[in-house]
């Protein structure tokens, strides 16, 4: 590509601009170093995992901030909803690449692209009117981990098929024809061509779901129940990191507040790894 | 049609097959085969009987429906949306064009390459073994023997022994086209098709490529279409001539390679091997 | 055996799509069923009373708007610049851009509830904004900012080089060449950016709750307190023992406002930029 030339006003004045848009990202980390640093000098790292419970209002004596069992919702939470929506999405997106007719398989995928773009408050919402009594008929309380696992399932399958039907589309059409070709059934073409052909793309995709199952916060906060104890069952209710930040910064004071930020840069941690993790897998080869 | 030999499902040896080209007994036969795309006409009423254990090259003009033709031959045409083939294709007198065959079992027997030479980003070997893992070759040690069986009849066992885990995809386009045609032997086909198996490859490849389809004559019928005519009367037993005649393309002369070249029975095919046509 | 495995995997196949289809119907239909007895015209201009149970949702669209415009109006102007840079002066592998790129990046993946924290720490409090409708504005405003610049430098790289070539033989100076051929050729992907970052932004809730605030009643002016449609939602789901039908109707007109917007991005993408952009 031809670009325009030279040094300009115009071009200081725009990389300025992209400048300040490209120190976003170190604002955000500044400020939630500047405000977790309370918690992380007079709490210390050590006691966000070994403190009986998670009781941060009682200040940095009485006050107790065990991040465990929130840790193990979210885990748990997002491991459970990959583990459904993980499966369902590949098969939407092969469904809508090699098994729908032509037109079906737009229709279904416009459906996918209108299921992405539903707000996770609606989905919260649903999932609390009529997904929770549901469940609860069947296991009270009906908040629960399950609960969440589904209403994420639901949330991050849009976003498992859409990436993965894009990776299978650029699969090269010969390679298919080749194995049509070798007399092999659909599915057999699907696994020995297509699947280790597009896996890199796949894995990225799961692992961008699950980075965004791990930053949501409404559809959990409202289905969840968000008790803070570790889960015995599916039906128990859970807390996890991001809704505990939802429930508890609104009156959260001193080193309460400031453990809260401590919980947003563990999240912003595990999502960098996660997203830098999809990008290293895209990048590196494929093949076996 | 259940008792079709197409339903088959074992492996044959090739040595168990009998090699010849002179008993000049028709492979397959197609009558008054002709394809549409759209309603509109590809090729029209094309009879031809390709024998067996021959190589038959199928010459003419771009766009005369010469790869069309091919690709009936194993019903890849099936995938083509808005594809509609009529007439007969005889293969052991079985007619294939029959919606009811079963396609897995056909395109088992004949095997089909590409103008491109096409390997999906697997290794070497994985190109030759998975067809077999998916046509039911259970142990893996059964599926790498045959995979490097075929890679030495192919020629290519010197080239690639110290790199079966590489991608197929490092080798050079002659060494894909051959690995491409060793995938289709892999699974000992009766036929062998090849569509323009040379036009992507520079002219030391091609004639690997080329004395490799000749050293496949007497133990598999192979049709190649090609627009290269030194290569068609270099590998032919059999030649026949695609021309556009109206809207669609068909077959206006097929004879043995010798007769064809030296006193060609047809006007248009004589002015087009001429080179004054075409 | 293997067509016996195929056969399998085609049923699946086509169970799944069954599957999510009746699913997603079911949440359609009932977000319909129950949210389209609600609404009236009444119900989108009037203030709401006792804590949302009855009344309307005048002021929450006004906040919604108001919202939605500081977010639009800070985002643009630092965004297209910086797709201009990236997409126009920036050479393949230049440091500088593929800094800002992958800053974006990183920007992209940042969980709406850290964008809250953020917010919350740097507007509300150390820049005094308070929570308010421009704290909130600005948070959404630095999080839809990499999808606006993602679409604008798309937009801006399918006009052809030509019209580069053919400014710059005319002797037309960058700025000249920017302003006259390459923003109006670019316009498209830059609508569909915006829309698309409207639709984000309306669909946004955990970054607004401790940044534009709670207050339901009518915003006197940006730096009051004002409450988002999805914030209602929640607010009124949660918190508001009563408040379901509401929720639904806001609902309801969340869910319209954004297939609206939907709708309007693929007619736009479809028509000027044949598809250039995926959502």
């Amino acid at each position: 590509m031809s670009r325009l030339p030279s040094d300009t006003p115009l071009k200081w004045g725009l990389r300025i601009i992209a400048a300040i848009a490209g120190t976003i990202v170190l604002l955000i980390v500044l400020f939630l170093v500047i405000e977790a640093i309370p918690a992380l000098q007079t709490v210390g790292l050590k006691r966000f995992f070994t403190d009986p419970s998670w009781h941060p209002a009682g200040g940095t004596e009485a006050g107790t901030f065990n991040l465990i069992p929130m840790l193990v919702g979210t885990i748990l939470v997002t491991a459970g909803a990959i583990l459904i929506a993980a499966p369902l999405g590949i098969a939407s997106a092969l469904f809508c690449q090699y098994y729908a007719p032509l037109r079906l398989g737009k229709l279904y995928r416009h459906l996918i692209e209108l299921l992405a773009g539903i707000p996770s408050v609606v989905y919260g919402f649903w999932g609390l009117v009529v997904l929770a009594p549901l469940i609860r008929q069947w296991q009270p309380p009906g908040q629960s981990l399950l609960t969440a696992i589904l209403i994420l399932a639901l949330m991050i399958l849009p976003t498992v098929m859409l990436l993965s039907e894009s990776t299978l589309r650029s699969v090269s059409h010969s390679y298919i024809q080749a194995a049509n070709a070798l007399g092999l059934s659909r599915w057999a073409i699907i696994q020995s061509v297509v699947l280790p052909t597009a896996r890199g793309g796949i894995i990225t995709a799961v692992l961008l779901g699950a980075g965004r199952a791990v930053g949501e916060t409404m559809a959990v906060l409202m289905v969840a129940g968000n008790v803070v104890q570790m889960p015995d069952n599916l039906f128990a209710p859970v807390r996890t990191i991001t809704a505990n930040i939802a429930l508890e910064l609104g009156y959260a004071m001193d080193h309460h507040r400031s453990a809260l930020f401590v919980t947003g840069l563990m999240l912003m941690a595990i999502i960098v790894m996660l997203v830098g993790f999809a990008h290293w897998i895209n990048k590196g080869h494929v093949y076996d | 049609m259940t008792t079709s030999p197409l339903i088959t499902q074992t492996i044959r040896p090739w040595a168990n097959r009998e090699p010849c080209c002179k008993t000049q007994l028709p492979h397959i036969t197609t009558t008054n085969l002709s394809v549409s795309y759209n309603g509109k006409l590809a090729i029209d009423h094309v009879n031809l009987p390709i024998n067996r254990g021959c190589i038959t090259t199928i010459i003419g003009p771009s766009g005369c429906g010469k790869s069309t033709f091919l690709s009936c031959l194993n019903r890849m045409t099936d995938l083509a949306t808005h594809c509609k083939v009529s007439g007969s294709i005889a293969f052991n007198d079985t007619d294939i064009t029959n919606p009811k065959i079963n396609l897995i079992a056909l395109r088992r027997q004949i095997g089909m390459n590409f103008q491109r030479p096409n390997p999906p980003p697997l290794s070497i070997q994985k190109n030759l073994t998975f067809p077999l893992k998916q046509h039911g070759i259970k142990r893996k040690a059964d599926r790498v023997a045959k995979a490097q069986t075929i890679l030495r009849r192919v020629g290519l066992w010197d080239e690639v022994k110290d790199r079966l885990q590489t991608p197929a995809l490092r080798l050079s386009g002659g060494q894909q086209q051959r690995l491409c045609i060793a995938r289709a032997l892999v699974l000992s086909p009766e036929v062998l098709l090849l569509d323009e198996p040379c036009s992507a490859l520079d002219p030391i490849a091609s004639g690997v490529v080329e004395d490799l389809i000749t050293s496949l004559r007497g133990q598999y019928t192979v049709v190649v279409v090609t627009h290269n005519l030194a290569q068609a009367r270099r590998i032919a037993d059999n030649v026949a001539m695609f021309w556009m005649l109206g809207q669609a393309g068909t077959i206006i002369e097929h004879s043995p390679v010798a007769p064809m070249f030296e006193s060609p029975q047809n006007e248009i095919t004589a002015a087009y091997l001429r080179g004054e046509r075409g | 055996m293997t067509n016996w495995t195929n056969r399998i995997a085609t049923v699946l196949m086509w169970f799944t799509a069954l599957l999510v289809t009746s699913v997603f119907l079911w949440i359609i239909t009932d977000l319909l069923r129950q949210g389209i007895t609600h609404l009236s015209w009444e119900f989108l201009v009037t203030a709401p009373s006792d804590a949302g149970r009855s009344g309307g949702i005048g002021p929450i669209l006004i906040s919604t708007l108001l919202i939605l415009g500081v977010c639009l109006l800070t985002s643009v102007p630092i965004g297209v610049p910086t797709a201009i840079l990236l997409a126009e002066f920036s050479r393949k592998g230049h440091w500088f851009g593929r800094l800002i790129r992958s800053s974006l990046d990183v920007l992209a993946g940042v969980p709406s509830i850290v964008f809250g924290l953020f917010g919350n720490a740097f507007f509300c409090f150390y820049l005094g904004m308070g929570f308010s409708i421009l704290s909130g504005g600005l948070t959404l405003s630095c999080m839809v900012l990499p999808l606006l610049i993602r679409s604008t430098e798309e937009g801006l790289r399918s006009v052809p080089d030509d019209y580069r070539q053919a400014a710059t033989a005319l002797g037309l100076s960058d700025a000249a060449t920017l302003w006259r051929i390459i923003l109006p050729a670019a316009t498209p992907g830059l609508i569909v950016g915006l829309i698309l970052s409207i639709s984000r932004a309306l669909a946004e809730t955990a970054a607004l709750l401790f940044t534009s605030g709670y207050a339901d009643r009518m915003p006197q002016s940006l730096m009051d307190s004002g409450r988002s449609l999805s914030i209602h939602i929640y607010d009124l789901a949660m918190n508001v023992p009563g408040g379901e039908a509401q929720a639904y109707a806001t609902a309801m007109v969340l869910i319209a406002l954004l297939l609206i917007i939907n709708v309007a991005t693929s007619w736009a993408s479809t028509r000027w930029l044949h598809g250039r952009i995926s959502l």
